[in-house]
């Protein structure tokens, strides 16, 4: 489910940020897949060598979108699919619906897919009397408790087993005494659920990893099975993709097949990996529809820094080691794209208009630990850098714009050596009332924000220059 | 070797200490260090928080300045501090190319070949590892993001400091994770600055070293004023200070 107009992320940071349940359960999760991630990492010796070709093969792909989606039509066709475009949430959403409609279907079931949580598909089915029952246990945690995902492959994160042992309780009518917190006993509830799902839905809604425009196979690759089972059970299959994930060849999935997994859930290999091409008479299901979804993705790509962010494969790496994430949260980003990949999608694909979209790009220390996992090397700090220039640009000059005023004197400041100098002096006097001992504890205004937390060492009486100059003079006493 | 020195703004500023403990280490291994007075600002907080124009002004200026450093003679520009040689190494080009200077950028590439940090300038320039330094402490290193990531500098810090006399080094736990500064970030999200602070200091109280040190101010001022705002008795102390420090001196024993 979309958020509805989510707050700017400092204010939701702090919300998140005083939750101790929260912060132990993301500290955890995130420690552990991070070691897991350099194990496994390291057991490559060509892994820089992989980073390389996934950046090359995506910039490639997307250097020539327009033809490689043109080509993935013609494929998918000629498999016996059907493909459809969506310019926007809207029209995808109308899209699947009147699919759905067609089939008389109630209830849908879906793999686990962050596009359509983008388009908010479940709601839209919703008005349609439709159910969309999500089948990956962490997705179902979330449907169930009414809740967000607030990690791209992770959706639950934020959950603890207790937690979801309450919400299994309460959502299934089970006594205490049936349910114990163990992993396996809260998966056999969801398994007992689901199962009677799988074989009685007949309509599939799938996200995709991959397509492939040569030959219009699709790709979702998984953990559970649950996937598989929505890939091949039901009569109808409906898949949503954005324009993005498209590939030029089967043989590119050599490279992002050892990519993803790794550094995703830190696994060799993921245990499903299921590839379909078209139809096929008495297998699996005999009517496939492909959304290929812009949803904003056109606009992206038109910019020559923000394009790179289109590369991203969801391995959500970058949350797993962010700082900021790990502390804060997915839900403080206020996307379904949360982290650092979502600071700079968010803001490119729903435009830099609100409070919100603005803040994101600066929900960052730019500390570069993202970049430096990367499967398809994203240089996101470069990208957040960028998109903070936007936001200043899109501000303006606005008379009541305090920081911007601010700013622009520092630089006329930092712009002359006589200027500077006697900014220097300045401080140093300015500082008086402030400075206790050689410590500064309270400062007004915006940089209430440091001293709430720090204190602040007060400015010497001499700069490096005055001690340097008077070396200098001492020098040219005593040579 | 002549070093121009780039001292940064903020240890002009706020850290004179550093700079003299700079020009004295630089000295003590044989360089003739110089220094322009008509440096101010490499940019970076601009940069960072989104003013480009006025960066590309400032860019401009520093290239200036530092050419002439150069064209004088310099055959290095050094720098104690990390993330403003980062600043000059990494993001001169990006602002310069983002804003359709070529020029400008071509000028700036030339000048990231000459431009050093000072623990990377030592180890990999001068091939020095034993400074001769003298400081009986129990310190912790803090190795930067800009550092550690995008200057790579690796072991550089770490073998200067272990062939100090008399220092204990104690390891880091989390030694990669962000100490919560970044910029106008520490103010612009103080809250998630200070929770990231929070977990730092706790690492740094963990290795029970009296002083934690460091190849920034920047960061330092951010785990020093924490450690400073708990009262935990733990001081910082930028890497610059620690390895001009010598038996005899004034400043090791403390």
């Amino acid at each position: 489910m979309p958020f509805v107009d989510p707050k700017p992320y400092p204010a939701a940071a702090r919300v998140a940020l005083n939750d101790p349940q929260l912060r132990r359960n993301l500290g955890k999760a995130t420690t552990a897949i991070r070691e897991k991630r350099l194990r496994v990492v390291a057991e490559l010796p060509d892994w820089q060598a992989l980073r390389d070709a996934g950046a090359a093969i995506k910039t490639d792909a997307m250097n020539r979108l327009p033809e490689l989606l043109e080509q993935l039509e013609v494929s998918v066709t000629k498999a016996g699919g059907q493909v459809h475009w969506a310019r926007d949430a809207r029209e995808a959403n109308q899209i699947v619906s009147s699919i759905v409609l067609r089939h008389r279907a109630k209830e849908v079931i879906k793999i686990k897919s962050i596009t359509t949580d983008e388009i908010g598909l479940n709601d839209a089915l919703e008005l349609h009397g439709v159910t969309a029952i999500e089948t990956d246990l962490a997705e179902l945690i979330v449907q169930l408790a009414h809740d967000h995902p607030s990690h791209i492959l992770v959706p639950a994160i934020h959950k603890n087993r207790a937690e979801i042992r309450e919400l299994f309780l309460k959502s299934f009518n089970l006594e205490p005494a049936d349910l114990s917190d163990e992993p396996r006993a809260l998966a056999e509830v969801a398994r007992r659920y689901l199962r009677e799902k799988f074989l009685t839905v007949p309509v599939a809604i799938s996200g995709a990893n991959f397509a492939i425009s040569e030959t219009g196979t699709v790709g979702v690759v998984e953990s559970e099975g649950n996937g598989r089972m929505c890939l091949t059970l039901p009569k109808v299959l409906v898949s949503i993709m954005g324009i993005e994930k498209v590939l030029p060849s089967l043989r590119d999935l050599e490279v992002m097949l050892q990519l993803l997994p790794r550094s995703s859930t830190a696994e060799r290999m993921n245990p499903y990996t299921s590839l379909w091409t078209g139809v096929h008479a008495g297998d699996g299901p005999q009517e496939f529809h492909l959304v290929l979804l812009d949803n904003g993705r056109t606009k992206v790509l038109e910019d020559e820094v923000g394009r790179q962010a289109l590369h991203c494969i969801r391995c959500s790496a970058c949350l797993n080691v962010c700082p900021v994430y790990e502390r804060a949260g997915g839900h403080a980003y206020g996307s379904v794209y949360p982290g650092p990949i979502g600071a700079i999608l968010t803001p490119q694909l729903i435009g830099l208009e609100s409070e919100h979209a603005q803040s994101l790009p600066f929900a960052s220390s730019l500390c570069g630990a993202c970049y430096e996992v990367c499967p398809v090397k994203i240089n996101i700090p470069e990208i957040l850098v960028y998109l903070r220039g936007e936001v200043v640009h899109k501000k303006g000059n606005s008379f009541f714009n305090l920081e911007a005023a601010a700013m622009k004197s520092v630089a006329w400041v930092f712009m002359d050596k006589t200027r500077y100098e006697f900014a220097q002096k300045a401080a140093r006097v300015g500082q008086m009332p402030l400075v206790k001992g050689n410590t500064i504890s309270s400062l007004p205004g915006i940089m209430s924000g440091w001293t709430n937390s720090r204190d602040l060492p007060a400015v010497p009486q001499k700069s490096f220059r005055d001690l340097w100059r008077e070396r200098a003079a001492a020098k040219r006493v005593h040579p | 070797m002549k070093v121009s020195l780039f001292i940064t703004c903020l240890n002009d500023t706020l850290y004179p200490q550093t700079g003299m403990a700079t020009v004295a280490l630089l000295e003590r291994l044989g360089c003739e260090v110089s220094f322009s007075d008509e440096q101010t600002c490499c940019g970076q907080m601009h940069v960072n928080s989104g003013y480009q124009p006025e960066t590309l002004e400032l860019i401009r200026r520093f290239i200036g300045v530092f050419e002439r450093e150069l064209e004088l003679g310099c055959d290095a520009i050094v720098s104690p501090s990390g993330s403003c040689v980062a600043m000059v190494r990494e993001w001169f080009q990006k602002v310069c190319h983002w804003a359709g200077d070529l020029a400008l950028e071509a000028r700036a590439e030339r000048l990231a070949l000459k431009t050093f940090e000072l623990s990377e300038f030592i180890v990999h320039q001068l091939g020095v590892t034993d400074v001769g330094a003298y400081y009986p402490h129990r310190v912790t290193y803090h190795s930067s993001c800009h550092g550690l990531r995008t200057l790579e500098l690796g072991d550089a810090p770490y073998k200067l400091l272990q062939n100090v006399r008399g220092l204990e080094l104690m390891a880091l736990e989390n030694s990669d994770q962000c100490c919560g500064f970044g910029g106008t970030f520490a103010v612009k999200n103080a809250d998630t600055s200070t929770a990231m602070l929070s977990d730092k200091l706790r690492c740094v109280l963990n290795t029970k070293a009296s002083t934690c040190t460091g190849g920034d101010n920047s960061c330092l001022m951010q785990i020093g004023g924490g450690l400073s705002r708990m009262e935990t008795g733990v001081r910082v102390v930028h890497l610059a200070e620690i390895l001009a420090s010598t038996e005899g001196g004034s400043s090791a024993v403390r």
